[in-house]
């Protein structure tokens, strides 16, 4: 009944606050479309629970609309919006088998004995755990807890998965396990997912598109890899992956590019301009460690500065370099751990470089 | 020298281990051990020997006074002997009966047991105690033919059913205070035969109090099970006021409390005088509400409220509200919700809460005492009647012996189906 | 088994008594029944007597019965001394071997020099116990309350249609049964000749039954007066000394009906056992003397045990009022009264009681 290319999910103008004084989301857009897996991704406090939490009905929306298949859900009751959900802490029946456990939503829709059979084995047979249906949750690994939870939330075919930190419980390994699991069922049965998180290595591993939140508001929703390379602001910069920050001013808008002096006096470096007002603006300037060359061949890059080593860190595949440039001695270099890379030595002096594209210019 | 030493030293092949010094390990192992257990009984021993002596010991006392009858066996020894004999039931027993009666009454007379004597064998049959007192103060006189002479005193001696009832509790150990606490007793031919229906009371007045107990118990979880949901979901500054309101009972003195709801429930008092200012009732339809079984059991579910709603909030405080949230996504409507997902994870506190309650509620003997009136009286008011006024403790052990594994059996069938590791009491 | 039960049991007793068992005899233990009689007790004995000899009288209420004093001689630790009973069961613990017997021919005489035995009005005194009061049960009624005429007879009592209202009556046979057939025209010389038949004993039942309904059952001596004063009931059964209490302390319009009463002795007794048996002998000797049972009818309206304490009656400590007129003995209200026959009672209570809670129960 919505076309293909119709958002399953739309939240407009969605505010939401608790106390009446702040608000805790703040002008909510957001459209999902079917299949899609979207993460929230955000730190602590910054409105990703509350939006899947207003999505699936546990809380109300101060103001704006969600829509669930074309139609508002603001007023109808959880129960009956057919949205499946995973908990961080499982959230299973202690007092049900894992059968009885999958047969409570079918049980609950009226569903009929065989019918309720075959899909308590068909869900349980796609996490891997057919043949668990007598044993009680107790009994279970925490791994095996949570496939049941995934399982429970997926048996009445429900169009849109919420997962609420799903694995936050579980050991590392267990976690990556788990990750390539969720992404496996997402892809053979296609059920639309909304993922919320604070790790962002699990929302890069798993997702269609990232939605960060940062203080209530979207800072940048885009697939992982546009989040990591073409970050749009400052933020979103510093919270995915780890990143090298200037402060300064432009001096001078070139088309695409900027020249920014930095505050400290101590160098003047060329940009890619992403997000500055034009001249004279404050800006961040973002740079990857790893996008940092050493000793690269005089002209072959805009920026090239004089580096002193002060601190290396053997990190396996690649060494952490700190080093003391224009000013700031927090500036890393990552090296990796491959031929035809020169050894530092810590109290050194090289050249470092970089291309305009890897140094964005940002809001501050 | 040193091969010697070394082949000294060293454990024989195959042997046992030894320590250093050539002990076996195994008795190291224990000596290391005993000390530390030894100071482990220490510790609790006072406890054992506390519950020993101040609980099981009464209750082993309670069960051997229930069957114990020393009195008649100790006063009555030549008639007992007199009597082994006779066993014909319809005709008096012979002259040397008699002879061995008014010697032993002599006696108990000048030991001054024959009081005692004499009241237990008037809880059988009222009226003996005067028969056998009066004997007594003459037996000293008497001269034989003693059958002419004691049936000349008191016509109570013409009866073969005195003689009966002489012979049956001139065993040392009986079971008529559990027939009496059942309703029955033996009748002339020592058939077991119920009471006279005047005289009926304890069969009905369990069935009374186990009724009682169960409506206190339904009572106490309908209004306890909402009040325990709402401290476990308030936040703590309200939870704490309401958990103040719920303990405040206990605070106060059973007597003060009940004599409170006196006031309240009274014809005269706050209850009725709302109702009849309100309209409802009019001042001649004022409602009894104590001083008969309603009272009894309004006031014992105030009473006994705690017991039920703080099982069931220790519990209920422990189930995450998570699991409701996560029916409601799984589709159950809050109703499905709450009985398929809340009430089932709630047992263990609506088990210990009910036991608890039901248990204490059989054995209450206070508040049915002062507001139970002529039909909320329960079991433990006749056990108490029996134990400070007719001093039958005989009868009084029996009728608590009954009760206490009425306590023991309904225990094991909770043990049954709910399973007793469940059971969680705060 | 037995011996290790009784040594057990005593451990219990033991433990449980500790705190008295150190008494020494510069102490004595006085048990009573609470309430403003126990006041009048320690007024008109425990204090002159604490004065005379300088020693200490600890003050104890129970409710009656023997049960604590059988307790206490089986498990060889008696922290009671002396001990106020009534009559039925001073009698029970004396022949159950209970209770100390005393000499009675120690008791000071009158102070004409009467001797104490034909002092003590007969059928006061016994082998275990020195009498010190009569009180008597009698129903009594607030004036306050009570619209259209006054109840004078026992037979009033029993009559809802005349006296509408709840009654209220001791949850038990006792005196109520009295009451019954003297309502029903039974003269108290016959009573307890009537009630040892099963036929008197049915007349009994069936005239209680007539105001069943209407009856409220009180336990202890101190509900009537408050039963009374909430309006809870019409009539009530009393002891004569708590309504008097009630309406000459708080100024209540209490008023008692005589008719009908039936009346009993309180005495003086030692449990069998105790330590200070010589100090408490002592005791009961100081109280039971002429001066201070009359003392005592200034704080209770019970009846002095001795003829010769009679004149020396006064008026009332606080009220003002003269004892004299109400005392149960007093000409005036001894006309239709009935002794306790505690004989009769110690016979027949077990059986009475049980029908008496199984016609309640139904």
């Amino acid at each position: 009944m919505i076309g293909r290319n119709d958002p399953l999910v739309r939240f407009r103008e969605v505010q939401k606050t608790y106390d009446g004084e702040s608000l805790v989301v703040k002008d909510l857009n957001l459209d999902i479309a079917p299949g899609e897996f979207l993460t929230l991704l955000g730190p602590s406090g910054s409105g990703k629970t509350t939006c899947l939490m207003m999505l699936a009905g546990f809380e109300t929306v101060t103001y704006g609309t969600i829509y669930l298949g074309g139609g508002p859900i603001n007023n109808l009751p959880p129960h009956k919006r057919g949205i499946g959900m995973v908990f961080q802490n499982y959230a299973l029946f202690p007092h049900m088998t894992v059968g009885e456990n999958l047969s409570f939503p079918l049980e609950a829709r009226g569903a009929g004995k065989a019918d309720v059979r075959e899909k308590i084995g068909r869900a349980l047979e796609a996490v891997q755990l057919g043949g668990y249906e007598r044993r009680r949750p107790g009994q279970l690994s925490g791994g095996q807890q949570q496939r049941v939870a995934l399982a429970r939330a997926l048996v009445f075919e429900p169009a849109l998965v919420l997962m609420d930190e799903p694995l936050g419980a579980l050991d590392k390994q267990l976690r990556e396990h788990m990750q390539f699991e969720i992404k496996r069922i997402h892809e053979s049965l296609g059920v639309t997912v909304v993922y919320v998180t604070h790790d962002q290595g699990e929302a890069l591993t798993l997702s269609d598109r990232i939605a960060v939140l940062n203080n209530g508001v979207i800072q940048q929703i885009d697939a992982p890899a546009d989040l990591y390379e073409k970050p749009k602001n400052a933020f979103v910069a510093q919270f995915i992956g780890e990143n090298n920050r200037l402060r300064g001013h432009v001096r001078h808008m070139n088309g695409t590019s900027c020249r920014v002096e930095l505050d400290n006096g101590q160098g003047e470096m060329q940009a890619l301009a992403v997000n500055v007002s034009g001249s004279g603006a404050p800006t961040t300037l973002s740079l990857r460690p790893e996008r940092v060359v050493i000793d690269p061949p005089p002209g072959s890059l805009p920026n090239r500065f004089e580096a002193r080593v002060e601190e290396l860190t053997y990190l396996g595949d690649h060494i952490r370099t700190r080093v003391n440039v224009c000013g700031t001695d927090q500036f890393i270099v990552k090296i990796p751990n491959a031929h035809g890379h020169a050894s530092l030595k810590e109290g050194s002096t090289v050249t470092v470089g970089w291309e305009i594209d890897d140094c964005r210019a940002l809001d501050t | 020298m040193t091969d010697a030493a070394t082949t000294d030293a060293a454990p024989p092949a195959n042997g046992p281990l030894t320590t250093a010094d050539g002990r076996p390990l195994k008795s190291a192992l224990a000596r290391a051990e005993r000390m530390r257990r030894v100071k482990a009984m220490l510790l609790v021993l006072p406890l054992l020997l506390f519950i020993g002596i101040t609980f099981l010991s009464p209750i082993a006392l309670m069960l051997f006074r229930s069957v114990d009858n020393p009195i008649v066996a100790d006063n009555m020894p030549r008639t007992i002997a007199a009597l082994e004999a006779w066993d014909d039931h319809g005709e008096l027993p012979d002259e040397a009966a008699f002879a061995a009666l008014t010697a032993d009454l002599a006696e108990a007379r000048r030991n001054r047991t024959i009081g005692r004597l004499a009241t237990r064998l008037n809880y059988e049959t009222g009226g003996l105690r005067s028969t056998v007192t009066r004997t007594g103060r003459r037996a000293q006189r008497l001269k034989a033919p003693f059958k002419e002479a004691l049936i000349g005193l008191d016509g109570d001696w013409a009866n073969p059913e005195t003689w009966a009832t002489i012979k049956r509790l001139g065993k040392r150990i009986t079971g008529v205070n559990y027939l009496a606490a059942v309703d029955r007793r033996y009748d002339v031919d020592g058939n077991v035969v119920p009471q006279p229906e005047v005289r009926r009371i304890y069969i009905g007045n369990f069935i009374q109090t186990l009724w009682m107990s169960v409506i206190v118990t339904i009572a106490c979880l309908a209004l306890g099970f909402p009040v325990a949901y709402l401290l476990s979901i308030l936040p703590l500054r309200y939870s704490n006021v309401l958990m103040i309101l719920v303990l405040l009972p206990f605070w106060t003195s059973l007597l003060v409390r009940t004599t409170s709801w006196i006031v309240l429930l009274q014809t005269e008092g706050i209850i009725n005088d709302i109702l009849v200012w309100s309209g409802i009732i009019s001042d001649d339809g004022r409602i009894q509400l104590i001083f008969n079984a309603e009272g009894t059991v309004i006031a014992m579910t105030h009473i006994l409220l705690p017991f039920m709603i703080l099982p069931l909030y220790s519990v209920m405080k422990t189930i995450p509200p998570i699991y409701m949230r996560a029916a409601a996504s799984l589709g159950a409507s809050r109703h499905y919700a709450f009985r398929r997902v809340y009430l089932p994870n709630t047992l263990p506190g609506i088990g210990a809460g009910c036991l608890l309650v039901f248990i204490l509620a059989i054995g209450y003997y206070i508040t049915p005492a002062l507001v139970g009136g002529q039909d909320g009286m329960m079991i433990s008011n006749f056990i108490a009647y029996h134990m400070q006024r007719s001093l039958n403790w005989g009868l009084a052990a029996a009728l608590g012996a009954i009760l206490l594994f009425g306590v023991l059996i309904l225990y094991w069938v909770y043990s049954k189906l709910v399973g007793i590791e469940r059971l969680k009491l705060g | 088994m037995k011996r290790l039960l009784t040594a057990s049991v005593s451990a219990v007793a033991a433990l449980g008594l500790w705190a008295g068992a150190a008494a020494a005899a510069d102490k004595l233990t006085v048990v009573s029944w609470g309430g403003a009689y126990s006041m009048s007790q320690v007024k008109a004995y425990h204090e002159p007597y604490e004065a005379k000899k300088g020693i200490k009288i600890l003050s104890e209420n129970y409710n009656g019965g023997l049960a604590e004093i059988k307790a206490q001689v089986e498990a060889g630790k008696v922290t009671w001394d002396v001990v106020d009973l009534e009559l039925s069961d001073a009698v029970r613990g004396c022949d159950e071997g209970l209770l100390e017997e005393l000499d009675l021919s120690q008791l000071p005489p009158a102070p004409d020099g009467t001797p104490a035995k034909e002092d003590f009005i007969a059928g006061t005194l016994h082998d275990c116990g020195v009498a010190t009061i009569l009180w008597s049960t009698i129903y009594a009624f607030d004036a306050g309350r009570m619209t259209g005429g006054k109840p004078r007879t026992i037979a009033d009592f029993f009559d809802a249609k005349k006296f509408p209202g709840k009654r209220g009556m001791r949850k038990t046979p006792k005196v109520n049964l009295e009451f019954a057939l003297m309502a029903d025209g039974v003269p108290p010389g016959k009573v307890y000749e009537m009630l040892s038949t099963p036929k008197g004993v049915d007349r009994a039942f069936a005239k209680l039954d007539t105001i069943k309904d209407d009856v409220i059952w009180w336990e202890t001596g101190s509900q009537p007066p408050q039963l009374l004063a909430d309006g809870e009931v019409a009539l009530t059964t009393a002891y004569n000394g708590r309504i008097f209490d009630a309406a000459a302390s708080e100024g209540k319009s209490f008023e008692i009906v005589w008719d009908g009463q039936v009346w009993d002795i309180d005495l003086y007794s030692v449990p069998k056992g105790s330590p200070n048996k010589d100090a408490a002998i002592e005791f009961i000797k100081f109280a039971t003397g002429t001066k201070r049972l009359a003392d005592q009818a200034s704080y209770i309206s019970y009846g002095p045990a001795r003829r010769s304490s009679v004149a020396l009656i006064g008026k009332h400590f606080e009220a003002g009022i003269p004892m004299g007129p109400h005392m149960p003995t007093s000409p005036g209200n001894f006309k239709n009264a009935l002794q306790n026959d505690f004989e009769f009672w110690a016979d027949y209570q077990d059986e009475l009681n049980e029908r008496f809670n199984a016609w309640l129960a139904n």
